[in-house]
């Protein structure tokens, strides 16, 4: 096959991670809570999986059940975080930055201790084929698309259909544009922003999982999950709050970011060392350029949800 | 013919703290009438209507509907009940549709179906004559836009009980008669209809009863039929007031104030301003007419600098003639300049030259008043920054739709609000708190603002006092243009005759004040002269003491081509 089309293949595969990611992060941002305790959630999600991985993996269970275990224990794990966020932003109202920051730090770093601990060669060989269907006996790139590819994609569409579609999206955006307003009506806006943010961890905390048991399926793959954190959340702005378009988004994403380390492969491009890092900025300067243009466009759907990093305190008027 | 009782109200009682908002009231309401609740700023009118839509509880009393006995503890108990709110601020979401904030929270059987939702919204839009694009969003829409939607909401959830919490305040006159419409229409139809207010004249025309409240309490409920204005106000307030504007006859007037020809465009390059020419004298009130938007606002900015002019020019004369030099407006250096220039006289009438004096000698001779200005000061205040056409005494104290939006810091308390005009002055970077908290208790005396405190957030006021602080502030600082639009809005009577007095009291003094306004009885009661506008155009001048309201109507939708005064 053709080194380019690999190579978008590659890309894919890799933006699911940002898919996983940012689509979490969008159903936290419509109801109005900015969290940037996405990476740490992500890496949190890709340690309890590895967790239940390196408890199970040798174990006699059908292999299809150590996938399933593998999964819930990182949705655990991810939707726990989530609810130590909700509590304190949405319960005890502290503030939303401060909180993520703070739990992105003790994620990322809890996850690092874990997996210092775990062994690579039981949470990572055990499973491996499972993720792979229905391409795992392929030789080929499209080896790295499993199950786990195709779940974020259908995550990303779901998600915009019910947010978009459906009257509890129609709700969830209210609580975040307006939480005043949907309160009015008899809305439950405590029960909407927990659910929100919670099932948005889970989903994040996936992205996390997939990355190191299936995209990269290495010991060392834990050590960058951070970074694709923080591309997820710029994901968020680059797809306009809208998940399907966090597909083609992570897919530019991904090309990008993994563009400096392919393009070396390249014979007829000659980059030198010095450019890889220059090469690497590539993803934000495009998230600074969509921000620029939906700024200049200035079109009120483009916009972050109205009420974004703001309590939402009944009593004040 | 029979009436049939929609909602009682029986002994109901509400406390905020020591402050008792509700006491004892009874109520009535029937099927297919509307009722208005009458009452000053601050008397618990929309208190009790919030116990009924359930957003507060009460501490004592009962609710009947349909007689039977029900607890409403939240807006979605009080539409179960179907009683609907509609409330002053509107409680939208603005990047939705219309049709999207009317199906906001509804919990129904059938699959949500925006197509059916639109569908439903246009008919009841049809059935009660509302204008309404479904599928258009809030932030585009209209404050009249926006209240439809909020109506066909509360229609929506099948209400049979409709409470309107003074939506007449953001309207204009003509939106106001539709909205009129409407609500007789739902009246046809079997709807009661609650109508807060404190507009007699408003009550008079749609109302067939009347509730009167006072300091939290019940005073009568009578049929409109049978009262009048007179009559209502005096329930209202307690006592008899006098619902006359003693006007004087206007005292040396001198213009003070002389607009040429303004142009201007707005940022869409549509021609807001055309040829704009009018004289507004010292010791006279001039009043500005027009259907809402017809280019007052944009004149009252570029007036005090806010808007770049496109042409014609604001001439301002400072009555500066045998009046005393200080140095509070100008500085040593300016003085001196000029003196040379041959703008100073002595007591004597003799010219002053400060050649080969030393600047102390100067400065005394100054401060001893005996330095007198041989001319008025004309300026063209098309030159002038913001802040400069302000220190020269050109005050506007606008009273948008928003009304802390513009002036006031809703934050902040009154005297941190007092010192947003004065932070420039105090010594070496250090603010003067102390005048301004003097000038801040001053206004709360004067005009009988109820506060906790100097300090308190003026967010947390009353709109009438909130109006009355913005206005107070204005005057506080001696101006001698006082402009103010639209300056009792939302005023209860009893307010808005304060602040007529004000704008009297300052005319009497010789500012010239420009007084926008909406009520054409008020207009012709207060003003010496109006100017009347359509279109960004003047269509007339009317000496307000001989003119008719029907004369200033006519001119008001009149279109003049030059847009030239007509003398």
């Amino acid at each position: 096959m053709n080194i380019w089309l690999n190579f978008l293949i590659d890309s894919m595969a890799f933006g699911a991670t940002f898919i996983y990611g940012s689509t979490g992060e969008i159903l936290t941002e419509k109801a109005g809570h900015l969290n940037l305790g996405i990476p740490g959630i992500m890496c949190m999600g890709g340690a309890g999986g590895c967790l239940v991985l390196n408890a199970i993996g040798r174990s006699s269970l059908p292999p299809f059940l150590i996938v399933i275990l593998g999964i819930l224990g990182s949705l655990a794990l991810a939707m726990l975080c989530g609810m130590i966020y909700s509590f304190l932003t949405v319960t005890l109202r502290a503030n939303q930055n401060v909180t993520g920051l703070a739990l992105t730090t003790f994620g990322v770093g809890l996850m690092k201790v874990i997996m210092s601990k775990l062994d690579a060669t039981v949470y990572l060989v055990g499973p491996k084929q499972m993720y792979r269907w229905p391409f795992a006996n392929r030789q080929d790139s499209l080896q790295a698309m499993g199950i786990l590819f195709f779940a974020a994609v259908i995550i990303a569409v779901l998600a915009g259909w019910i947010l978009f579609r459906t009257k509890t999206g129609l709700h969830l955006r209210a609580v975040g544009e307006n939480p005043a307003t949907a309160d009015a009506v008899g809305i439950n806006v405590t029960k909407y922003k927990y659910a929100a943010t919670c099932i948005g961890s889970g989903i994040a905390g996936l992205g996390g999982f997939y990355y190191i048991i299936d995209y990269m399926a290495s010991q060392e793959a834990y050590l960058s999950l951070e970074a694709f954190g923080w591309l997820s959340i710029a994901l968020v702005i680059f797809a306009l709050w809208r998940p399907p378009l966090t597909i083609i988004g992570s897919v530019v994403f991904g090309f990008l970011f993994s563009v400096s380390s392919f393009i070396t492969n390249v014979p007829w491009i000659n980059v030198t060392m010095a450019m890889k890092p220059i090469l690497k900025m590539l993803p934000y300067v495009v998230t600074i350029l969509v921000l620029i243009v939906s700024s200049i466009r200035n079109k009120r759907e483009n916009q972050p949800p109205a009420s974004l990093g703001l309590s939402y305190f009944r009593e004040e008027r | 013919m029979e009436k049939k009782l929609a909602l009682q109200m029986r002994g109901i009682t509400k406390r905020f703290g020591s402050v008792l908002a509700n006491n004892h009231v009874d109520l009535d309401v029937y099927e297919g009438e509307i009722l208005a609740i009458l009452g000053e700023n601050g008397c618990g009118k929309t208190t009790l209507m919030n116990m009924i839509a359930g957003i507060y509880f009460p501490d004592e009393g009962h609710i009947l509907i349909d007689g039977q006995e029900v607890v409403i503890r939240s807006p979605k108990d009080a539409f179960d009940h179907g009683i609907g709110m509609i409330h002053q601020h509107f409680k939208l979401v603005d990047l939705f549709t219309a049709a999207e904030n009317v199906v906001l929270g509804v919990e129904e059987e059938k699959r949500y179906n925006l197509k059916e939702v639109c569908g439903e919204v246009s008919r009841i839009a049809e059935r009660y004559g509302f204008h309404i694009d479904p599928a258009k969003k809030v932030y585009d829409m209209s404050v009249s836009e926006k209240q439809t939607v909020e109506i066909i909401k509360v229609l929506y959830r099948g209400a049979d009980i409709l409470i309107l919490d003074e939506p007449t305040a953001v309207l204009t006159p003509q939106e106001i008669s539709r909205l009129f419409d409407v609500l007789r229409r739902m009246k046809a139809d079997g709807k009661s209809i609650i109508i807060i207010t404190h507009k007699l004249n408003e009550v008079m025309e749609v109302s067939d009863r009347v509730a009167i409240l006072r300091r939290g309490e019940h005073i009568a409920t009578v049929n409109t039929a049978e009262t009048n204005e007179a009559q209502l106000t005096e329930m209202m307030v307690g006592k008899k007031i006098d619902l006359d504007i003693h006007r004087s006859k206007p005292v040396n007037a001198r213009p003070r104030l002389e607009i040429r020809n303004l142009n201007l465009k707005n940022e869409e390059g549509v021609q807001v301003l055309k040829n704009v020419s009018f004289t507004a004298n010292g010791g006279e009130i001039l009043g500005i007419a027009g259907i809402a938007g017809s280019g007052q606002r944009e004149l009252l900015e570029s007036i005090v600098g806010l808007q770049p002019l496109e042409s014609g020019d604001i001439i301002f004369t400072n009555p500066k003639k045998d009046k005393p030099v200080t140095f509070f407006h100008k500085s040593l250096k300016r003085v001196k300049e000029l003196a040379a220039q041959d703008a100073f006289h002595d007591v004597n009438m003799n010219a002053v030259s400060f050649r080969g004096m030393r600047n102390s000698a100067i400065r005394k001779w100054v401060d001893n008043g005996g330095v007198l200005f041989r001319e008025d000061e004309i300026i063209n205040l098309r030159h002038k920054t913001p802040l400069e056409i302000r220190e020269l005494g050109v005050r506007l104290s606008f009273v948008p739709e928003d009304r802390l939006g513009m002036g006031l810091v809703g934050s902040m308390g009154i005297t941190d609000n007092m010192m947003l005009r004065s932070y420039r002055k105090g010594k070496a970077g250090f603010l003067d708190r102390k005048k301004p908290r003097a000038l801040a208790e001053e206004i709360i005396e004067e005009l009988e603002v109820s506060t906790p405190g100097t300090s308190t957030p003026v967010r947390r006021l009353s709109g009438g006092n909130v109006q009355k602080v913005l206005v107070g502030r204005e005057i506080a600082f001696t101006p001698k243009v006082l402009m103010a639009a639209y300056p009792v809005r939302g005023l209860d009577i009893n307010s808005s005759y304060t602040i007529y007095n004000l704008l009297n009291r300052q005319k009497e003094n010789g500012v010239a004040v420009i007084f926008v306004g909406e009520d054409l009885d008020v207009l012709l009661a207060l003003c010496d002269r109006i100017i009347v506008m359509n279109g960004g155009a003047i269509t007339g001048t009317v000496d307000a003491r001989t003119a008719t309201k029907e004369e200033v109507g006519l001119l008001m939708t009149k279109t003049v081509e030059s847009g030239r005064e007509e003398q």
